[in-house]
Formats: structure tokens, sequence, C-alpha cells
């Protein structure tokens, strides 16, 4: 072997020791954003165990308290511990946040799957359906879907899926359309693997992966969306916890108690963060980078 | 070409760069260890070295653009008489475009793909001088003419990405030319180049050295710097390791690496010579003839025929003919090479052979049995038998797969999790015929240097035992040394192995190295064809014959 060879190895060896050790040690704000959502998780299954008091128990005595010990995210205009409601929320919001997600990235994969393979004729009637959705505004949209069926939860939640389907549709199918005619997938077509295995090893994976990010993103996203609809009170209703309802309950008061509205915002806020962390250190551990 | 009463007429001149000790080092890592050099008017300077050996530092160093975070020391920096060892960035500012042009290597990421040409050399002469505006566009036409641009005024309209290649280079050697800068610096200026454009480019910049420009060359290819430089500096980690006339360092070079570098130029080497050092080569030819003919059997029926084949596309301009009737038969263990231009056809070919499109008319036989015309779910079970590597090996992978994986997967095996290295499998000792480290499974292609790649590339194709590989440009996009090794391996296996080759590539020097015949490709047709030897020394056509004059190659090698 070259003395060329020799050091390229040495410098390949380093780089296969870091990718090691990037493979054992998550960074530090991929562990916090983790504690986060397990904290999120427990929060949504066992509320009772995170919360400090009824999220519903009415308290006249103790109504527009601000921050303190004993309520640490300050009481509502009922007396009723914001902190316990933001609790009892999570469960509400993280649902209309995933399903709503849910379904937009599977009429999205729907929609990019028809018009990636379903050759040229659908390819075309699928892509005009998806600028026909474009077209509108998301929340517009969405206000249609809610002026049909009513408002609601699970309305808002569809609404908010359909209104982002059209995004991922188009990243779906032109991820499809790149990785089908790439090289790699020439090369296992070279090797005789049959379509339906390299479907299944290169193309999807490596078209969904990077979508599994853009959901991840796509969950606070759909959670802001869907409070947006509650605050309008479209969505979920009063005296349901939801963030968005509480943030719409809370708006009154904006100026002698901020705490009502500043708790619910901060939660989806980080719930949106985590989650989005949490989704981009998931595809670097698949890709292989720290 | 240089000779030594040239060299003494530079000398007496005053130098435009005068460096001494020249140092830069990005954080406490040093990558130019004190390179000292000289360029004065007319003269060509010719800096040689591998990828990562720091000759673009260096010259990126004498404009000031070494790069962020770079600190660059020297005992003397001297551009143009004046000391800019610690100048100012304003300072470096008057000396790019008016002191020293730069020409780089890619002109379609260098020139704005939005702004036509013409307004690009325009900017030159707009921000730093004081022209009028109708003197300032007679003046790029002017350099567009002088570079040689067919219907200049037409050119300066156009983007960079309306133009093909050769143009390409010619409108950004147009815009480094534009205040006319005593000192010209291009940095790989024709790698990316076919060799009749290189060839082109090439004499432009002889004839902007005549004008009395100098010119400082920084390349990885000796055979293209023997044409033009008086004297190469031959770099090595950041060193230079030998200095000296053109005539000198090619023809006696004291340094082992010199030598090296010189051995690795593969035109005008024999077939079966090792190109590299310490390449593994097999058992040895009794002699070179007896090695090639025996391999020709030439009264087996060919593994792979294309008889009559063509194709074509549908483009902006109506049908293109990309395969236009081409008749060609690879036998066992021989290697034909393909020799063309870009878009002369030779990867529309190389689909065809491995069946990932099927032409419009003629076919292709595999063994003496139907190829082409079969339905794929017949072909499938078959196409084992022939194998391919690329130019860009790294895009072949599947970004997400360890080696061991995409080698497994090759197999048709399914790689434990625990397996690391690969001995479970034999990944190992795949990787040990393509001069790899075992340790290399655990990695992804990413991480690897290019040389590395291919051979991965290579290891892959070997997984599936084929019979022929087809190897389209599998070395253009590596260093001379690194090129050497991969012809090295290919050789080493195909003698091996009884491999059939079909050795596609623009490079005559390497093709002539490589092959048994070749074949060579003109805008889809095939107009010539014979025994290496035959095309090489008598060629018939006068597209070959001009093809040969103007691809590199070494004038003289030392003994």
């Amino acid at each position: 072997m070259s003395e060329l060879e020799l050091r390229q190895t040495r410098v390949a060896a380093s780089a296969d020791h870091l990718e090691a050790r990037g493979r054992r040690f998550p960074l530090p704000s991929t562990l916090l954003a983790g504690a986060f959502v397990i904290f999120l998780g427990v929060s949504t299954v066992f509320p009772a165990l995170v919360w400090t008091q009824e999220p519903n128990a009415i308290e006249a005595t103790e109504a527009f308290e601000a921050p303190s010990l004993a309520h640490w995210f300050g009481t509502d205009e009922s007396g009723r511990d914001v902190y316990s409601r933001v609790i009892a929320g999570t469960g509400t919001s993280l649902l209309i946040g995933v399903s709503a997600t849910s379904i937009g990235l599977l009429l999205g994969l729907v929609l990019g799957v028809l018009a990636s393979f379903g050759g040229r004729v659908l390819d075309f009637g699928v892509n005009r359906v998806i600028e026909v959705m474009f077209a509108f505004p998301g929340l517009l949209l969405a206000l249609l879907v809610i002026v049909v069926y009513g408002p609601g939860p699970v309305t808002a939640t569809v609404a908010v899926g359909l209104s982002t389907a059209p995004g991922y549709a188009r990243i779906i199918r032109s991820r499809l359309l790149s990785i089908r005619s790439s090289h790699y997938v020439e090369a296992a077509r070279v090797l005789g693997h049959p379509a339906s295995a390299i479907l299944a090893r290169h193309v999807l994976p490596n078209a969904l992966l990077p979508i599994f990010v853009l959901a991840t993103l796509g969950v606070g996203q759909a959670i802001v969306w869907a409070s947006a609809l509650s605050y309008l009170g479209l969505g979920a209703q009063p005296p349901a916890a939801e963030w968005g309802a509480m943030l719409a309950a809370g708006r009154t008061y904006l100026a002698g108690a901020w705490w009502l509205t500043v708790f619910p915002g901060l939660m989806i806020v980080a719930t949106t963060i985590a989650t989005t962390v949490l989704g981009r250190a998931l595809v670097r551990h698949g890709s292989g980078q720290r | 070409m240089s000779d030594n009463t040239s060299a003494a007429r530079a000398a007496a001149r005053p130098p435009l760069v005068d460096v001494r000790g020249l140092r830069v080092a990005f954080g406490s890592h040093e990558v130019v260890h004190g390179v000292s050099l000289r360029v004065t008017a007319g003269e060509c300077v010719a800096i040689v070295g591998e990828s990562g050996s720091g000759k673009s530092v260096t010259a990126r160093a004498l404009l000031g653009l070494a790069g962020t975070g770079a600190r660059v020391g020297s005992d003397r920096l001297e551009v143009l008489g004046r000391e800019l060892g610690d100048a100012s960035e304003r300072a470096w500012q008057q000396i790019r475009g008016r002191g020293i042009g730069l020409v780089l290597q890619d002109a379609l990421v260098s020139l704005d793909p939005l702004r036509p040409i013409g307004r690009e050399i325009d900017d030159a002469l707009r921000i730093h001088g004081r022209m009028a505006p109708s003197a300032r566009r007679s003046r790029v036409l002017d350099l567009l003419e002088r570079v040689g641009m067919p219907d200049p005024p037409a050119a300066a309209r156009r983007r960079s990405g309306e133009l093909s290649g050769g143009l390409r280079q010619r409108a950004l050697i147009a815009s480094a030319l534009a205040l006319d800068p005593p000192l010209l610096i291009a940095d790989e200026p024709t790698t990316a180049l076919d060799v009749s454009v290189q060839a082109r480019i090439l004499a432009l910049l002889a004839d902007i050295r005549s004008a009395g420009t100098g010119l400082l060359l920084i390349s990885h290819d000796l055979a293209v710097v023997g044409r033009l430089a008086d004297r190469i500096l031959v770099m090595r980690g950041g060193e230079v390791v030998e200095e000296g006339t053109t005539d000198q360092v090619l023809g006696s070079p004291s340094e082992p690496y010199t030598r090296a570098l010189i051995a690795a130029v593969p035109a005008d080497r024999p077939r079966g010579t090792a190109l590299s050092r310490g390449a593994r080569t097999g058992p040895a030819p009794a002699s070179p003839s007896a090695d090639v003919l025996p391999r020709n059997r030439r009264g087996d029926a060919p593994l792979l025929r294309l008889d009559e084949v063509s194709k074509s596309f549908s483009a902006p301009t109506g049908r293109l003919r990309a395969v236009d009737g081409v008749s060609l038969e690879i036998h066992r263990g021989e290697t034909l090479g393909l020799v063309g231009e870009s878009g002369s056809g030779k990867t529309t070919v190389a689909r065809l052979a491995l069946a990932l499109a099927i032409p419009d008319s003629g076919t292709v036989l595999l063994d003496g049995t139907p190829w082409s015309a079969l339905p794929e779910r017949d072909r499938r079970p078959a196409r084992s038998r022939i194998g391919a590597i690329y130019q860009d090996a790294l895009s072949s992978f599947d970004p997400r797969w360890t080696v061991a994986r995409i080698l497994a997967d090759a197999r048709g095996l399914r790689v434990p999790r625990r397996d690391r290295n690969g001995s479970a499998t034999g990944i190992a000792d795949l990787l040990d015929s393509v001069g790899l480290d075992a340790s290399v499974a655990g990695r992804r292609p990413l991480t690897l240097s290019g040389g590395q790649r291919q051979r991965v590339a290579i290891a892959r194709a070997l997984a599936a035992e084929p019979e022929l590989l087809i190897c389209d440009e599998p070395v253009s996009a590596l260093d001379v040394t690194i090129q050497a090794q991969i012809l090295d391996l290919l050789d080493r296996l195909q003698r091996e192995r009884g491999l059939a080759l079909l050795f596609i590539s623009h490079d005559l020097g390497v093709v002539q190295h490589m092959s048994d015949r070749v074949a060579v490709m003109r805008s889809g047709r095939i107009i010539e064809s014979g025994t290496a030897e035959a095309v090489f020394t008598r060629p018939q056509h006068p597209y070959t014959v001009q093809l040969l004059a103007d691809s590199p190659r070494l004038a003289h090698r030392p003994a």
C-alpha cells in the first residue's frame, strides 16, 4: 500500500471513530427535547401524575392570582390552576396535532405516489388538484370544512390535516421522482434486483425519511393552527382545557393577567421546538451523521 | 514548449510575483509549509500536485483569498513590486482583477447564471475603471474576440448556462483578462473539459502567455502542464518537493514522488504495465503479447454484441439521435475501449448494453441470446452477468447504507447487525480483493475518499460475479495518481477473473492504456474501430487524428 493510501486510511479511521462516537452520545439538545417529549407523553396518558390540582376545580377566592409556589402558572378568572389546565390540555392538543399531521401526511402520500407512479395523465390530474388546494390559504380551507361540518375538535383536526396535505404531496412526489431516476436505483436494477425490492429498500426509505422530519415540524405547526381555530371559537370549545381555547379565553384579561395566555403559548412553542429537534436527531441518526 | 534560453530570459525580467517561505494555516493546522515561487512576465509556471497538496491554497494566498480563518505568513510576499505581507483587504482588492486575474475550473459556478456574460465581463471594467459605457462595450467585444469566442456580439448576450463548457471557460478567461492583468492564475482550467476543447483552451492560454502575460497554472495532471509550462513546481503535503524547468522535471526527475506522478500518466504506457507504485500485479505474463492475444478467443461467440443499434430521444429541437446504427462486439476477457467527447453517445451505448435503455432499432445480444428484446421479467435473472461502475461512485450508493450493506445487498445477502466488519458474509474478502481494509465495511461511502469510493463500486460490481463490466468514465473524477491505482486494480481483476470490460472514457490516454480494441464515437456513430495499436498508431479517420493530436501526453519520459 502506498504512503498516500496509508494516510487516507488513517484519516478515514479517525472519521470512523468519530462516527461511532456520534452514535453513542446524543447531543444535549436532543436529550433535553427527548425529556420534554416524555413529559408531554406522561401528561397525555397520566395527567393526574403531573398536575397539582383538578384542572376544572373552581376556587372563586383565588381568582387571578399571579404565578406563585402554590399556583406555578397562576390562576384564571374562576380560580382554576393554569398549570394543571395546561397539563390537562396536553392530550387534546397533541392528539389534534398528531392526527392532523397524520391525515395530511397520509393524503399527501396517496397523492404523491399516484402522481409519481401513475403515469403522465394521473400526474397531470393530481398536480392540478394540488395546485387548486394550494390556491386556498390553509386557514381558509380549514374554515370551509368547519363551515360545512360545524365547529369542534374533530372537524378542526380534519380541516388542518386537509390544508397541510398539498404541501406534503408535492414534496413526496418530487422526492419519489428524483430517487427513482437516481444512480443508486439504477445500480440496483443493474444488479438484477426486482422492482418491488428496489421500492422497499431504496425508494420509499429515502423518500420518506426526510418527510418524517417535516412531519415532526408539522405536528407543531398543526397544533398552532388548531389552536388558532380554537382561539376563533371553531375548534375545541371552552371549558375544555385545550391550549388554543385557553389562549382565547385569556385574551380578555391580557392586560391584567398575562399568565393566562403566556403559559399555554409557551407550551405550544416548547412542544413545536422539542418535536422538531427530536425529528432532526432521528434523521441524523438514520443518515449516519451526528 | 520551454527551452533553456526562454528560462534564462524569464529570470532576467523583474518578477510579477515573488514569494518566499509562504505559510498558510487553518487554525492550528498548517497546510502550506514555506513555499517559494517566482513568476515573471511571459512565463508560465505550473504547480502540480494531488488534491490536498496545498497547490490551490498557495495560488489563492497570492490573491489574498486563502479563505476565512486562514493565517497567511511569509518572509516575502511581493506582487507586482508591492509587498503585501500584511496588506489590508482594500489593498488586495486593487491587486485582484487589475493585477492578477483568476480562472477557476468550473466556469458554470464561477459565472453568475442569471446574467449575460457580456455584463459579467463589463462588471470588472465598471468597478475598476473609469471607462465610458461605449468604450466598455467595445472592450468586452474585443475580449471575447481575443479568447476566440465565435460571434462575440451574440455571445455577450448569452447567459453562462446557454454556452458549452469550452465557450464558458473562454468567457471566464475573458473576464479574467478584462483589466489586462500582468498575471493570470488558472486553477485546473481544463480539468472538466473534453480533450479537443482542452487543447483549444491550452492554446489560448499559450497565446496569452506569448502576449507577455505571466501565467501560474495549477493542475494535478503533468501531461496537461507539460505542454504549456516553462517551469514546474511539484507540491506534496504543503511543500514543494521538486522544482525546475519542464525539461528537467519531466525528463530527469530527481524525486521519487515526481517519478510516481509521471508514471501515473497512462498515455503511451503499454497495456498491463503498472501505473501506480506498489500495485499488486498478478502473475506476470510471459510477454506482453502473449498476455493480450490468448484472451481474444476470436473463435467464440462474442459475449455482448450490439447489432446496428439506434436510439433517439426527444429534444427541444426535435428528435435527437443519440446512438445511430452502432455495432460492437465484446469478447470474453478483452477490453473494448469506447472513446468520444461529451454528447457523442457513449453513455447511451452503456445504457443500451445494460438494457437500461431499449434500442429503437437493432438488437443487443448477450452470449448469442436475445438481451434487449427480452421482457424485463426474463432479463432480470441474467442481469448479474453484466456489472457497471460509474464516474460518480458516490451517487450510485444508497446514502443511508454502509459499505457492508451495499456489498451484502449486491450478493443478495442480508447483513447481520453485529457483523460490522463483514467477516461472516465474505465481505472482508471482497474488500480485500479491491485493496480495501475490512474496517471500511462499517462506514458510509460519504466518509470515504474518491478512490476508496470507486473501489467500493468495483467491489459491488464484482460481488455479483459478472462476466462483463461496463465502466463509464470510471476514473475521470480522480487525481492522476488515484486514477493510476484504479486502472491497475481493474487490470489485475480482469486478469484474475477473465472479465470483459467495456471501458468508456473521453481520455484517450486512459483508453489506450486499458484497451485491446478501441472504437471511436462521434455524434452517435462509430467512425473508427480496430485494435488499440492500430487506432492509436495509424488512425484513419481525420477526427481520430485530431483527437490524438489534442490529447495531452508527456513529450518525454525519464528512462
